[in-house]
């Protein structure tokens, strides 16, 4: 479903830094991949490949039948359709409430008012916020945001969610509420691709690991473990 | 597509609404610069209508001697009024300017009675001639000194001793209607980029929402149309308000004396008059730039954002 062939981003700044050097991977349908590294060491940049918001320097990004590498600026909504997106910030939308920032997310994709109003309620109901749904986000708590936005990127049954250290932000309880989402998520059929730097988090789940330095794979692991120097 | 459409409206009237105080500063600023448009052209107006009818007022003339018969006289005129200069030629015969100069002094005795002792009509007949444009009225002068049997004819062309003036006052005139719209031409341009700023400071406090918009796949003219409706909003309101004080400050200003030197000032220059009588077009041209002004600061200030 996802493919890096020979990816390598530099971004061009003063600094002339290398993000990502001769990247390549492959993600099957209905895997749950973690991407583990440290700060700086390229997760974000991997993210940002896929939902095209940057283009690599070299080599390309395929996702499904997209070249996303290839893909205008118009046609990006289409691709960001087919995939959720959940944010260590959270990402909302600050003047929707709860409800409208996850209707928001189907209205542009076109759905009709009563799909909206059947669907709607019954994701809050399963990220556990049926009753906050007429609440702005300034009036919800970090772990309450975090379960809109993941509210948010599943709505639409995507073929891929992407989660950028969604527990960054949030205490050890609401972490795990997260990370049992995207478990559960990922049981349903949907790929998961969650990167973090939590050791916790990783050796708990027990899957498939990513392990990125410096811009480079250094690990790649069906059933990986938390190491890194 | 009707559902995306209504979903544009539905967005673009909450978020005029949900940003309240955002709204309100940029229309009060919509106002002013709407204000400052529509006082311009309606004073310009003004000014063009007050020059105009110091200018329709200037004229020269030309008198003849006694001796030539009121037959020559005629057929000059018509020979003058087909030159494509001259506005108009009005003949004053000798009884014709006695009597209006009988009625000019009628309340000065001395001139009553130095009339009286008279033999004769001193006065001579003339022809008063009004040029299109002051500017001509040498063109004309020299077209009739050009043609030999009217100089015999003619004893005095007022234009002579009145040249000066003219010319002085033909380029006052040329001068205050051009500093008049470029000052208005100027001003216009400073309320507009006063207005695009204020728009794109309020979409730029937005930027980090387009952003999101982006990322969760909305469409560019999904995001940017209730922008749009935004400004039109704006501009609709903001042309109104600007409209309403318009009129109320002339409605005041011809109905009652409080405000005596101005509403003189705005008597003279036909202004009352030109608004009631474009009533409905000065509130369409307020409305019009309004929605026009929002709007296109409303197009150009989110385009920066949408290229996530």
């Amino acid at each position: 479903m996802i493919n890096f062939i020979n990816v390598s981003k530099i971004y061009n700044g003063n600094s002339h830094s290398v993000a990502l050097e001769d990247i390549n991977f492959k993600i099957n349908t209905g895997e749950f991949v973690t991407v583990v590294g440290k700060s700086g060491a390229g997760k974000s940049t991997i993210l940002k490949l896929l939902i095209g918001e940057e283009k690599p320097s070299k080599g390309r990004v395929m996702f499904g039948n997209w070249e996303v590498n290839k893909l205008l600026i118009k046609e990006l909504p289409y691709l960001r359709r087919k995939i959720g997106v959940v944010f260590q910030d959270f990402r909302l939308l600050p003047k929707k409430t709860a409800y409208e920032n996850i209707a928001f997310a189907m209205e542009v994709e076109g759905k009709s008012h009563r799909e909206i109003v059947d669907l709607v309620p019954q994701v809050l109901d399963i990220v556990g916020l049926a009753d906050k749904s007429k609440n702005f986000p300034h009036e919800l708590s970090g772990g309450e945001k975090q379960r809109v936005a993941i509210a948010r990127a599943m709505v639409n049954r995507p073929a891929l969610i992407i989660a950028d250290e969604p527990t960054g932000n949030l205490d050890p309880m609401n972490t795990w509420e997260i990370i049992k989402l995207l478990i559960k998520i990922n049981s349903l059929g949907t790929t998961v691709m969650l990167a973090t730097h939590s050791k916790d988090i990783i050796n708990h789940l027990g899957k498939r690991v990513i392990s990125l330095d410096n811009g480079k794979v250094i690990r790649d692991e069906k059933n990986g473990r938390y190491i890194l120097n | 597509m009707l559902t995306t459409l209504i979903r544009i409206f539905k967005y673009g009237i909450q978020s005029f609404w949900r940003n309240g105080w955002l709204s309100t500063a940029t229309i009060v600023i919509m106002v002013t610069a709407l204000l400052v448009v529509g006082n311009l052209i309606i004073f310009n107006v003004g000014v063009n209508n007050a020059v105009e009818s110091i200018r329709s007022k200037i004229d020269i003339s030309i008198y003849f001697k006694d001796e030539v018969g009121e037959k020559s006289i005629l057929s000059a005129q018509k020979i003058l009024e087909e030159q494509p200069e001259v506005a108009g030629v009005e003949y004053i015969s000798k009884d014709k300017a006695l009597s209006d100069f009988k009625e000019k002094h009628k309340d000065d005795p001395t001139i009553n009675q130095a009339i009286q002792e008279l033999d004769e009509n001193p006065l001579a007949a003339s022809l008063n001639i009004k040029a299109k444009d002051p500017k001509d009225f040498s063109k004309i002068v020299d077209f009739i000194n050009s043609n030999k049997t009217w100089q015999s004819d003619i004893s005095k062309i007022s234009y002579t001793e009145t040249q000066v003036i003219i010319d002085r006052l033909t380029q006052i005139f040329d001068s205050v209607q051009t500093i008049g719209w470029t000052i208005t031409i100027f001003l216009i341009i400073t309320a507009i980029l006063v207005t695009f700023n204020t728009i794109s400071l309020a979409i730029y406090s937005n930027r980090e929402e387009i952003g999101i918009m982006r990322l969760v796949g909305a469409s560019n003219y999904f995001i940017r149309g209730p922008y749009l409706i935004t400004g039109v909003i704006y501009g609709l309101i903001a042309g109104l308000i600007s409209f309403l004080i318009i009129w109320l400050y002339i409605w005041l200003n011809s109905s009652t004396t409080e405000f005596y030197t101005l509403s003189q000032l705005l008597l003279e220059l036909g202004i009352p008059k030109y608004f009631h009588t474009n009533f409905f077009k000065i509130l369409g041209y307020q409305l019009m730039f309004g929605v026009i002004l929002g709007i296109a600061s409303s197009a150009i200030a989110i385009g920066r954002y949408l290229k996530i």
